[in-house]
């Protein structure tokens, strides 16, 4: 699946019908998940604070496909998206949300600190930019055994020490670590234009890693980029950059209404909706209509309805003497 | 039994991890090809080979992030952060991602990596090259932090740091690179122990690293002052051995915790801290001996005058206990 760098044939993108049905349905359980930590946050079953992926789903969920077993991926605390695009248990990710036992973390990480190692997630970073240390640290042990390290990140990162520092020590030590910059347009509340200096991409470029800037919505543009830079990077020829446009269509965290959105920006987005744009692909290059999609939708509604059931039965942890050191 | 040097014994230790296990990576600045500033890393590069022991920029955000980075996804790194005042740079990683790893991933993990740094003032290198960070992490559930004092204790204990499966910060003293010890070679140490370094009965000295040293200086001119001193080297700031120190007040009485860096918020007051909370019946006198709270100076005589060395070691036991140092003869027994 790493080599999907064709856009224009059909039956496209390197997959099948159901292979491309399946990464729909992902997109689609990732949308329902978070209207749901959003609806639960809001009847105060979901403590502290949240930041969801609404209106992204295709950035995660286009790149993750192209990976293999053998590769890691590195989230932002806006990473319930990235979890659930390497398959971490949206059963076990929604009980961390609600701080209960049977959470992917047994309820101590919360909903921006997700860990899994068993599903390649090596972390959710609740600083920004840590992913992209993380990631450029996976990729010198990923290097022995044929791996790529994948790092998720805001544009906002990329006004961190963090993103000029990790990126030039991957290219002189010739990592191979594909750097995925979510660029949403806004620093928590903040236009990007106002507090970022030149065009983003170029500085990658300026560090001479391969940069290229992509449409985020799309999520076979995503993945035909995504797996190029990926595969070019398993190749040995370092690290890779790609700058995903993209937008959130909610508020940067639960306390937001985005009152800073410039006026009919968010309708403009909202016809890009990465679902609609999945869901229109599928019927033009698959024997697939609207009912097909619509099952699919059904499906994911289904198991968002179980998973909510679920998660308010689950019980919370137990306060006790805890193990500081690993022995 | 072989002398060994201190940074031998740093050089020594990598070696044999390097050796031992294929997952041991060393990086950081100069530490390849020129062999480290403190000339504790020469002639691994030259063995191990550039995808094991490598130079890095000057980037202690990204070298302490791959460092964590590489050890969750399987290798066991060794970074060096050339002066422990460059950790400033590095804390995220260590203490908002390394630290943390084991708890709140629900134990899926840890992170086995060490940063190595070189710490401590009497080098005239100033305010900003010769800070003690120790105590800035030393709040930091999940951290190891050792801090040796002889040769012998840099070699196992480095190993021990190695080889332990959490996120370790070593310090090294700047001042204890030439010091030299006959040593056996094949010893072994466990974190998160002390060590009594000198049996005594009037007093107990707290310290670490270079303190040791200078405590166990000072605690020879005390006997001749006919103060018998006990010499507690604490090897680790975290974990904090509690019960060696409160076995040692039990018999001593008295406990000066002499500390090189600041009164407020030092290691000092947690020795203190524990004294007091464990050993309240126990105590005749205890203090601690610091440098005043103010930046560390660069001209000689101010940075001597800053560090307590064995000197004031001696000056402030004397006083305590009531000793003159013209009283060769007045010794004192605690209880």
């Amino acid at each position: 699946m790493s080599s999907a760098t064709d856009t224009t044939a059909a039956p496209a993108f390197g997959l099948d019908r159901d292979e491309a049905l399946t990464l729909y349905r992902r997109m689609r359980l990732i949308r329902r998940f978070e209207e749901t930590v959003q609806l639960l946050f809001q009847r105060g079953e979901v403590p502290g604070t949240t930041h969801l992926y609404t209106g992204e789903e295709a950035v995660a969920t286009g790149v993750s496909s192209t990976l293999g077993p053998q590769d890691r991926i590195a989230g932002t605390y806006r990473g319930h998206g990235h979890a659930l695009s390497v398959g971490v248990d949206p059963q076990a990710l929604l009980d961390e949300m609600l701080g209960r036992e049977t959470g992917v973390c047994k309820g101590r990480a919360g909903s921006m600190n997700v860990i899994d190692l068993s599903h390649r997630l090596i972390g959710c970073f609740g600083i920004v930019g840590g992913s992209i240390a993380a990631a450029t640290g996976a990729a010198i042990a990923l290097k022995r055994s044929g791996g790529v390290a994948v790092a998720f990140f805001g544009e906002g990162a990329t006004n961190q020490g963090y993103f000029h520092e990790c990126l030039n020590f991957a290219k002189v030590l010739n990592l191979p670590v594909v750097y995925i910059c979510e660029n949403n347009l806004y620093g928590e509340f903040t236009p990007m234009e106002l507090v970022t200096a030149g065009e983003i991409r170029k500085r990658a470029e300026t560090l001479q890693l391969g940069a290229v800037t992509i449409d985020g919505n799309d999520i076979w543009t995503v993945r035909a980029a995504a797996g190029a830079a990926v595969e070019r990077a398993r190749a040995g020829e370092g690290p890779q950059f790609i700058e995903a446009l993209t937008y959130r269509h909610v508020g940067h965290s639960r306390s937001d209404p985005g009152a800073y959105r410039k006026p009919g920006e968010l309708d403009e987005w909202l016809k890009r909706d990465p679902l609609k744009l999945a869901r229109a692909g599928i019927i033009e290059r698959y024997d697939a209509d609207d009912a097909t999609v619509d099952e699919v939708d059904e499906s994911v509604e289904q198991q968002i309805q179980e998973m909510i059931a679920a998660a308010l039965a689950a019980p919370f942890p137990t306060p006790g003497p805890v193990a500081e050191f690993k022995s | 039994m072989p002398t060994l040097e201190f940074r031998d014994a740093i050089r020594q230790a990598l070696d044999e991890a390097l050796r031992d296990d294929e997952r041991v990576i060393v990086f950081g600045e100069d530490i390849a090809v020129a062999g480290g500033v403190f000339v504790t890393t020469p002639g691994l590069y030259e063995t191990y080979g550039e995808q094991r022991v490598f130079d890095t920029p000057i980037s202690e955000l990204a070298i302490t992030g791959a460092a964590y980075g590489s050890a969750v996804c399987g290798l066991r790194p060794v970074i060096e952060i050339m002066f422990g005042d460059f950790l400033t740079l590095a804390m995220d990683s260590l203490v908002n991602q390394a630290a943390k790893f084991f708890y709140i991933s629900g134990e899926q993990g840890s992170v086995p990596l060490v940063v190595r740094s070189a710490v401590g003032g009497g080098g005239r290198f100033g305010s900003i090259h010769s800070q003690q960070p120790g105590t800035w992490f030393q709040n930091v559930p999940g951290l190891k932090i050792v801090a040796p004092s002889s040769p012998a204790d840099a070699k196992a204990l480095l190993k021990a740091s190695i080889e332990d499966d959490n996120p370790v910060l070593f310090l090294e003293h700047k001042r204890l690179y030439t010091v030299k010890q006959e040593v056996d070679t094949e010893e072994t140490a466990v974190l998160g122990k002390a060590k009594v370094v000198r049996e005594g009965h009037d007093v107990t000295l707290v310290s670490i690293m270079k303190g040791v040293q200078d405590c166990l200086a000072a605690a020879t001119t005390l006997s001749e002052l006919g103060i018998d001193a006990e010499v507690v080297d604490l090897r680790t700031l975290r974990p904090f051995d509690r019960e060696t120190i409160l076995e040692s007040l039990a018999k001593t009485n008295r406990l000066v915790a002499v500390e090189e860096g600041p009164l407020t918020g030092g290691w000092a007051g947690e020795v203190l801290a524990s004294a007091v909370e464990g050993g309240l019946h126990e105590i005749d006198d205890i203090w601690r001996l610091t440098t005043p709270d103010h930046p560390i100076p660069f001209s000689p005589p101010l940075e001597d005058a800053f560090l307590p060395g064995a000197d004031a070691i001696v000056a402030s036991v004397s006083e305590r206990l009531g000793v003159g140092s013209q009283q060769q003869n007045a010794r004192t027994r605690g209880g």
